[in-house]
């Protein structure tokens, strides 16, 4: 893992930790800076057949055009074996979130991170490194997966660390919550006291048994409710999301019901559109809803929590498509290189306050009533 | 083949048939001809046609009919998919109940008897010039404060009720000057509020600088248009309504437009007049009215108002003003039905909104205490009411008594748990139960008996109507359902 930088002077002492991102030395490879962990070329020119010299000890990577974003102070993870390079960090980002591991528990119908079942520990060993390394005044940062929690006690070490290093940084956490079942595990969490920190929990539906079939796994239901429980029991922060489709729309408005009945002390409750990724490419059929069908559900989904008090966002669902009336409640949150809009989108006098597409739901699905306010 | 499993893996059942599901603590009551209402222990509500509860009962509810998955969802069955039904249940439970815990919040001072009015319908109010006759004196006063600050609820509210408090305007104030003082001085102070009830007929600046120097708020009484109000509340002058209406607008204008609440009063005389009364509030600028019967006590019964009408006509009444009210609210004002709130937040929500009259245990004594012009300490404002007609059952003490002998006055805590809906007779089988109340005074009061024989009461037919025509209305109107979501939740 490097940090990105464009400073040429760099100390030597400092170089192996950085990647030099520089555009001037393209075509001629005689003066790159020694001493670089990596340089990171941004025009793919001559170099390409280069080989590396002998007294050159950086890897010298080209960078494909998509990566024009990268800038100063970005945190980058290099695999020189596969010759590929993954973003880890982008500085320019509010939200930058830090996958843990790809195992998973839970095998969603609509996963956008199809868990894998593979040895990923190392990624668990460079969140703690990443910690240590990222700018203090980083205003939030997230951990995700997969299903973090089954680190189990390393999970909770990690939590405080983070604590200790970024303790100005706000921190969300997506869990699936069943580990929390566990009353012990709760304490443990809140123990850290984090003074920042949220946990975003997904319920489904306040039907057993559909919860259980969207995240393919039985049981799901009463230890995710259970962990909810003990975790509001020891004071953590938790947001509920629930994700909108055709499983969960024929109960979306009881689901919200349920919610502000039995779980009004949760602190946060978010409706969330699709993503056109993972798992959901290979279900659409059973999953896709056009969100102007189900304008109206969503509509009095929304009025139930909000009536009973409750903060609700709705993300992920473009403004025409949805009713006025809850215009309060739509987001814009979608990670800003996801986020796209349509040649429709074009002139739309609302588009600044428009949360728009994943790349994703441009590229494979999205409403058919998109339609430019003017 | 598919990596996913199809929702049939998810739903199957055990084989045993007997082992389906298991029934949680749940009520039923028909609703009308062809439907039922049942409730679980929470309170929570779901409607049922006839088969469909027939066989929910018989444990042969099929696990695919849709009133299957609400029932579960809703913790009326638990089943191998589920098990939570009873931990959610328990802490809704006991959120309804958090209040008990606090002990008492409500401290009534009556400060005086005397009043310049002279409704036929009051409960208690003298005409005399006799201020030592019939006000209270200061070493009564700070007995009350004592004990007033002797609670273990952090936030107490003091009422100042009459008569007409404001003839004893010197003791509100000393009171109001030495409970936040005495306040200060406690090793963890309480969260201290003032509120007066008052016809505002003799309110003056010096009374209006006070009561804004303190945030007090103010309870008037408003019973409709002038002519009906007058007729109901004779002063000399015949000019109630005029100093009433002038007292809420400079309450508004000195205190705040929030700090004033009405109260009316039903007469035979507003019977035909509901949406008159409704239209006289909303004109006054009020969000709400608390449509109220009278209660069987007092100078009511001995004029022989209480019995000028019967409750099937009262709740005509109700029953109008309530759906004229609604179709306010469809015409896009913001107005709502005091009464009607209150219930919908034991409906809809797990919290209890406190109204004395619908808590079970019964909010006498734990909801509020009245300390008398007299020195003596009544379980309720009821209570002294029944006392003033000679029947000193709910009479808990005096203010020289200590808080722990008032609080095990054994009558008291035997009215408390004789009268307890949930074990009950009749109540305890009865659907409505996590919705009403315990009323020991008023069937005391009835029937000389604390729990109160319920198919001859007037608290149990009426409240029994307002249940059912609630649930009627939002079953049977997407738009009203929305309405009284609301309602619950802004109580």
């Amino acid at each position: 893992m490097l940090q990105v930088t464009e400073n040429l002077k760099l100390p030597h002492a400092l170089r192996s930790k950085y990647a030099l991102l520089t555009s001037q030395v393209a075509d001629r490879p005689a003066i790159i800076p020694e001493g670089f962990g990596a340089v990171l070329l941004r025009k793919a020119g001559i170099l390409q057949s280069t080989e590396k010299g002998e007294d050159q000890k950086s890897g010298i990577y080209l960078l494909p055009e998509d990566y024009g974003y990268l800038a100063e102070g970005d945190i980058v993870r290099l695999s020189p074996r596969t010759e590929q390079m993954s973003v880890v960090f982008r500085r320019g980002t509010p939200n930058n979130s830090i996958l843990l591991t790809e195992r998973c528990n839970h095998y969603c119908l609509m996963c956008s991170q199809p868990p894998k079942n593979s040895d990923d520990g190392w990624l668990l060993e460079e969140a703690f490194e990443l910690i240590r390394i990222l700018p203090g005044d980083t205003e939030n940062i997230g951990f995700t997966g997969g299903e973090p929690t089954l680190y189990g006690d390393d999970f909770i070490s990690l939590i405080a660390a983070t604590k200790a290093n970024l303790p100005n940084t706000s921190l969300d956490v997506l869990s699936n919550g069943r580990s929390f079942a566990n009353e012990e595990f709760a304490k443990k969490l809140a123990a850290v006291a984090h003074p920042n920190f949220q946990i975003g929990i997904p319920l489904y539906s306040d039907d057993p048994v559909t919860h259980d079939y969207v995240v393919q796994s039985k049981g799901a239901y009463d230890e995710t409710l259970q962990g909810i429980l003990n975790l509001k029991r020891f004071g953590v922060r938790v947001e509920i999301r629930v994700v909108i489709h055709q499983q969960t729309l024929p109960r979306l408005v009881q689901t919200c019901e349920f919610i502000s009945r039995n779980l009004l002390f949760v602190d946060h409750v978010a409706l969330m559109g699709l993503e056109i990724t993972g798992f959901t490419r290979a279900n659409l059929d059973i999953l896709w809803a056009d969100p102007h069908h189900y304008r109206n559900t969503l509509s009095q989904a929304v009025y139930v929590l909000r009536t009973a008090g409750m903060n609700v966002s709705v993300y992920n669902h473009q403004l025409c498509v949805v009713n006025k009336d809850i215009e309060n409640e739509c987001r814009k949150a979608i990670s800003d290189w996801k986020n796209e809009y349509l040649p429709a989108c074009d002139g739309c006098t609302e588009k600044a306050k428009c949360g728009g597409f994943f790349s994703t739901q441009i590229m494979y699905k999205h409403s058919e009533h998109i339609k430019p306010f003017n | 083949m598919s990596k996913f499993q199809p929702v049939a893996f998810y739903s199957k059942q055990p084989e045993s048939a007997s082992a389906q599901y298991q029934l949680l603590p749940f009520r039923f009551t028909q609703l009308d001809g062809s439907r039922y209402v049942a409730t679980n222990i929470a309170g929570e509500y779901t409607i049922l046609d006839h088969p469909t509860l027939q066989a929910f009962v018989d444990h042969k509810l099929p696990a695919t009919d849709p009133a299957y998955v609400t029932l579960r969802a809703r913790h009326f069955l638990s089943d191998i998919h589920s098990q939570m039904g009873p931990d959610f249940l328990a802490i809704k439970v006991r959120t309804r109940h958090e209040r008990l815990a606090q002990w008492t919040g409500l401290h009534i001072f009556v400060l005086t008897l005397r009043c310049e009015h002279s409704c036929p319908y009051c409960q208690v109010s003298r005409q005399s010039e006799d201020k030592g006759a019939f006000d209270m004196s200061q070493r009564h006063a700070e007995r009350g404060i004592t004990l007033a600050l002797s609670s273990p609820n952090p936030n107490i509210k003091i009422e100042f009720q009459g008569g007409e408090s404001f003839l004893n305007f010197d003791m509100m104030k000393f009171i109001v000057e030495t409970a936040i003082a005495w306040n200060a001085k406690l090793p963890q102070p309480k969260n201290l509020s003032f509120v007066a009830a008052t016809n505002l007929a003799i309110i003056t600046e010096e009374m209006l600088e006070f009561c804004s120097a303190y945030g007090m708020d103010i309870s008037t009484s408003l019973d409709g248009p002038k002519d009906l109000h007058n007729k109901n509340r004779p002063r000399p002058g015949k000019d109630s309504y005029e100093r009433t209406i002038a007292g809420i607008d400079l309450v508004r204008k000195r205190l705040g437009r929030d700090k004033v609440n009405a109260l009316m009063t039903t007469t035979l005389a507003s019977l035909p007049q509901v949406t008159d009364i409704v239209d006289e509030y909303l004109a006054q600028g009020f969000k709400g009215i608390f449509l109220r019967p009278l209660s069987p006590y007092g100078f009511a019964i001995k004029t022989k108002f209480f019995r000028a009408y019967n409750a099937e006509q009262w709740l005509k009444f109700y029953d109008d003003g309530l759906d004229y009210i609604i179709e306010l609210n469809r015409r896009g004002v913001d107005f709502r039905e005091h009464y009607a709130s209150t219930i919908l937040t034991k409906m809809l929500t797990s919290q209890d909104p406190g109204y004395v009259d619908l808590m079970s245990p019964a909010g006498i004594g734990l909801g509020a205490v009245i300390y008398n012009y007299d020195g003596t300490v009544y379980a309720s404002d009821e209570a002294r009411m029944l006392a003033e007609m000679g029947d000193t059952t709910f009479k808990l003490g005096t203010v020289e008594d200590s808080f722990e002998t008032l609080f095990t006055n054994d009558t008291f805590l035997t009215a408390l748990e004789d009268s307890f809906a949930y074990s009950s007779p009749q109540c305890n089988d009865c659907a409505f139960e996590p919705w009403c109340g315990a009323d020991p005074v008023f069937h005391w009061g009835q029937q000389q008996d604390f729990a109160g024989r319920k198919w001859e009461s007037e608290f149990c037919h009426r409240n029994m109507h307002i249940f059912r025509g609630l649930v009627s209305r939002m079953e049977n109107d997407p738009f009203v359902k929305n309405l009284f979501a609301q309602w619950a939740n802004r109580c």
